[in-house]
């Protein structure tokens, strides 16, 4: 059975005639092509495929796309053209975060939604806030550097 | 005009891309018409196909198996050893063995038509571990003895000097399988072209292995196939032969469909049905004098090959050679078993065999000492290898071996001495230290006989220079690495050298990535070409530049009595792992990684770091909760959410220490260290744990509930073994 779904994607209205069954996940990459959002685990586990609803990490592989009508989403195409996204791209870049990149967007959008409750976070912290994200190339410490380096470089945004 | 050390970190080049989601992974490709395809795999370890029965397949619906290799191809995958089949036929040897495809176009529908499949077996009995596929379970079914490998080494008199030691110790030493968990799971597409020839796309470590390993299937030339590797989401050797058991039955699908076919594992397939690291069990016998000293070692290394034996035999003889870790002993047996037993064939994972081996000699030399009552860094220093020592293959060791050093760093980092001093073991406090080493490269002179590596450099009239070759980025830095190397000789911006994922039909074959070989060989041709190109780079303004490896004179290596200078040069490790483990749940907490390495010059400082990082956290999975169990021929954890890899809440930041060793054959003096990196923190980790609870680890993985049992039921480790 399909259903019109309206929502906000990466801050435009945009809505689709689908089965509001079919995951989150496939939709943003079959039908918006947004591939930057990845499939890692496909159960909720690793975080690559990591966005913002509602302001708000999930992983879009266990949400139904039905839940999104009316809602508000952002992919890492969205983050990436933030200010903060875009210090934290940076960041990633300059601190040696960036390895085999599979997990790496969702990495973004988990640095993101930190630094965006806590602009200073202790380097416990951060473990925390990334910890529903499996890297398995960088054993996470440069990941860690590059997300406190985020932190000090974007500190007037984050405040905010 | 060089001014700058070449180890000063740079930017990666390929880190923007990979962090704001535009690289494109196999996934990610939009491929035209394409059809996609399921496999068909045995779900039974052993057994005899009697009959295969497809439901009604609708148009444009197609199911692919070994009837659809045409005549004069061969139905198998050329993967060093040709046994692996790329369709089973009439029997099947491990659960998940490939059957046939089922291809069409909504990939959805063909999950139905995958559930209506019914394949009727004669089962058969399957052998699971070492023992029992040594004790031929069910029947042998390599050989008449299920050994699809075995090789010997000796060094020294060892019969003489066991008859005259005081006393023989037996110790076995065992490691489970291992996963790798790439963050992206296997991918491949392939499309036919016409007139016979084919394009594949493929995550993929190594795009010439794959044309040559699938060409014989349509019996066509590899040059006929086009391999292109798309951006790698990990790899860790699951990827360096693996990708061919997708791109055979894809090809034969193509041929028969005259359409591209595309086939993305999910999660749970690529656990339950992809290569491993091989399980192994060392078997050692130690003979000591009157003070303990060891006077003679023999060991009995046995691998778990699975069900084919495709490159584990590479893998054994790696395991063999690095039996004997960072030590000398003046008298040496091992011997190699590679064991076919009914689980899906074992094959690269970091380390190619040396993990395992290296982990054994490591817990063996702890015991030896701990069971005298000594310091296992007291005891473990007295047969540290030097320069020009016999190694396990009567070669020598060439160069300069800085473990004193890196060791000097380790105990300064970490505090060692005072800390292995005051906590007791079986306080539920301990520091663990373990020595590794990795023989960078191929084997003796397998650069030179074997892979017969080329590399080509390339000037464009606007000054932009490409390297063309066969190397891929995994992960692992290369990418940056490479063009690196080009840019210091040419002293050119970074961004001037271009070095893109390669595509078979415009870059020539310069081995696989694989062996942590391609700083170390490949990084040199380049280092070669750009400096005969730095001389006509102003005068000329299109040229290019061919070099091939030439292997160095006065170290002969036999390949088929494995005796000599199995490598030049080696990486070196040593790693300090300190835990704390309470005493009523068991758990483990990891309170500080110490490690130093020598990779010889660094290329570049924060990629080796990075490197650094995630071996050692990969290799401490690997001692503790990486539990894969294999119960009749099925994989028991299935997922990311029961196969526990480690998170970034379960150690702390490293501390990664350095020495300098320029090494003479490598570019800027760089060494190999993909696989070193992992080859020793899971022994470290285990002696930790175990001086810990003041028992005996003799087996991994070694998660929480393997921690009580030995807690409980384990053997004190001052027993005598």
């Amino acid at each position: 059975m399909e259903a019109k779904l309206s929502f906000k994607l990466n801050g435009k209205s945009v809505s689709i005639t689908t089965d509001p069954l079919r995951r989150l996940l496939d939709v943003l990459r079959e039908d918006f092509k947004l591939t930057g959002v990845k499939e890692g685990c496909s159960e909720g586990e690793c975080g690559a495929c990591s966005v913002l609803f509602n302001g708000k990490m999930v992983t879009s592989c266990i949400i139904p796309v039905g839940a999104a009508d009316g809602q508000e989403i952002m992919t890492i195409e969205g983050i990436s053209g933030t200010e903060g996204g875009k210090i934290i791209i940076e960041a990633f870049a300059d601190g040696g975060a960036v390895q085999c990149g599979f997990c790496i967007p969702g990495m973004v959008i988990a640095a993101y939604n930190l630094l965006s409750e806590n602009p200073h976070p202790t380097e416990d912290e951060i473990r925390l806030g990334i910890s529903g994200n499996i890297c398995r190339c960088t054993g996470y410490d440069l990941i860690v550097e590059s997300i406190k380096l985020a932190a000090e470089r974007g500190e007037k945004i984050w405040k905010k | 005009m060089v001014t700058e050390d070449i180890s000063r970190a740079v930017r990666r080049v390929d880190a923007v891309s990979k962090s704001d989601g535009t690289a494109k992974y196999i996934p990610d490709y939009d491929f035209k018409d394409c059809l996609w395809a399921r496999m068909i795999r045995s779900d039974i370890p052993r057994g005899k196909i009697k009959n295969i029965s497809i439901p009604s397949l609708p148009e444009g619906y197609f199911f692919v198996s070994s009837k659809d290799i045409p005549e004069g191809g061969h139905n198998y995958l050329h993967m060093i050893a040709t046994d692996w089949k790329c369709f089973a036929e009439d029997e099947v040897r491990y659960r998940g063995e490939t059957i046939g495809l089922l291809v069409g176009p909504d990939k959805t529908f063909l999950e139905d038509l995958l559930e209506q499949v019914h394949i009727d077996y004669e089962e058969q009995e399957c052998a699971v571990t070492i023992d029992e596929g040594l004790s031929c379970k069910g029947g042998a079914f390599v050989n008449d003895n299920n050994l699809h490998c075995h090789l010997k080494l000796e060094v020294g008199n060892p019969d003489e000097a066991f008859a005259k030691a005081e006393k023989i110790v037996e110790e076995t030493v065992e490691t489970g399988f291992q996963e790798h968990i790439y963050l992206e799971t296997n991918g491949a597409c392939c499309i036919p072209e016409g007139n016979g020839k084919y394009t594949i796309y493929a995550s993929a470590q190594c795009p010439f292995y794959i044309r040559k390993s699938i060409a014989p299937v349509l019996n066509i030339s590899p040059e006929d196939i086009t391999v292109r590797q798309t951006t790698t989401g990990g790899a860790f050797g699951g990827k360096e032969h693996f990708p061919d058991v997708l791109c055979g039955p894809l090809l034969v699908a193509a041929h028969k469909t005259g359409k591209g076919v595309k086939m993305i594992f999910d999660r749970e397939e690529d656990i339950e049905f992809s290569v491993k690291r091989h399980p192994s069990k060392v078997v050692f016998k130690t003979g000591l004098d009157k003070d303990g000293n060891i006077v003679a070692m023999d060991s009995k290394v046995y691998y778990n090959v699975g069900g084919y034996l495709a490159s584990s035999f590479v893998v054994l003889q790696r395991g063999c050679f690095h039996v004997t870790g960072c030590y000398k002993f003046p008298n040496m047996r091992t011997e190699g078993f590679g064991v076919a037993t009914n689980t899906f064939p074992s094959c690269a994972f970091r380390g190619f065999g040396a993990p395992q081996t290296l982990f054994a000699i490591e817990t063996h030399m702890c015991h030896l000492a701990e069971m005298q009552g000594i310091d296992p860094l007291e005891y473990k220093k007295r047969y540290f290898i030097k320069q020009g020592d016999v190694t396990s293959t009567n070669g020598k060791i060439v160069e300069r071996v800085m473990i004193p050093e890196m060791l000097e760093q380790v105990l300064k980092a970490s505090d060692y001495e005072r800390k292995s001093r005051e906590y007791k073991w079986g306080s539920g406090k301990g520091i663990g230290i373990s020595f590794y080493n990795h023989g960078g490269a191929f084997t003796g002179n397998g650069e030179q006989a074997l892979i017969k590596a080329k590399c080509i450099l390339r000037k464009y009239k606007n000054g932009d220079v490409e390297i063309l070759c066969g190397q891929t980025e995994m992960g692992q830095g290369f990418h940056t690495i490479l063009p690196k190397i080009a840019a210091h000789i040419l002293e050119l911006p970074l961004e001037k050298v271009i070095f893109k994922d390669p595509d078979t039909s415009r870059v020539v074959d310069s081995g696989p990535t694989a062996a942590s070989r391609s700083t170390m060989i490949v990084g040199k041709l380049v280092e070669k070409a750009a400096t005969l190109m730095k001389d006509r780079y102003n005068s000329e303004e299109e040229f290019e530049i061919m070099t091939e490896y030439e292997h160095p004179d006065g170290f002969p290596w036999d390949q088929s009595t494995f005796q000599g200078y199995a490598y030049l040069g080696y990486g070196w490790g040593v790693c300090a792992v300190e835990v704390e483990v309470d005493p009523c749940t068991a758990e483990v907490t990891t309170k500080g990684i110490w490690s130093s390495h020598d990779a010889g010059h660094l290329i570049d400082e924060r990629i080796v770091h990075g490197q650094v990082n995630g071996g050692i956290i990969q290799g401490i999975g690997w001692g503790s909760t990486e539990v894969l169990e294999n119960v009749n021929g099925h994989f028991k954890q299935t997922s990311i959410s029961d196969y526990i890899v480690p998170t970034s809440m379960d150690h702390p930041k490293q501390g990664v220490y350095f020495v300098e060793n320029a090494y003479e054959w490598g570019p800027f003096g760089a060494k190999g260290m993909g696989e070193l990196v992992f080859n020793g923190s899971g022994a470290a980790y285990i002696d930790a744990v175990s001086r810990a609870i003041g028992k005996r680890i003799p087996s991994i993985p070694c998660p929480t509930e393997k921690v009580m049992e030995y807690l409980l039921n384990g053997t004190d480790i001052k027993e005598a073994l």
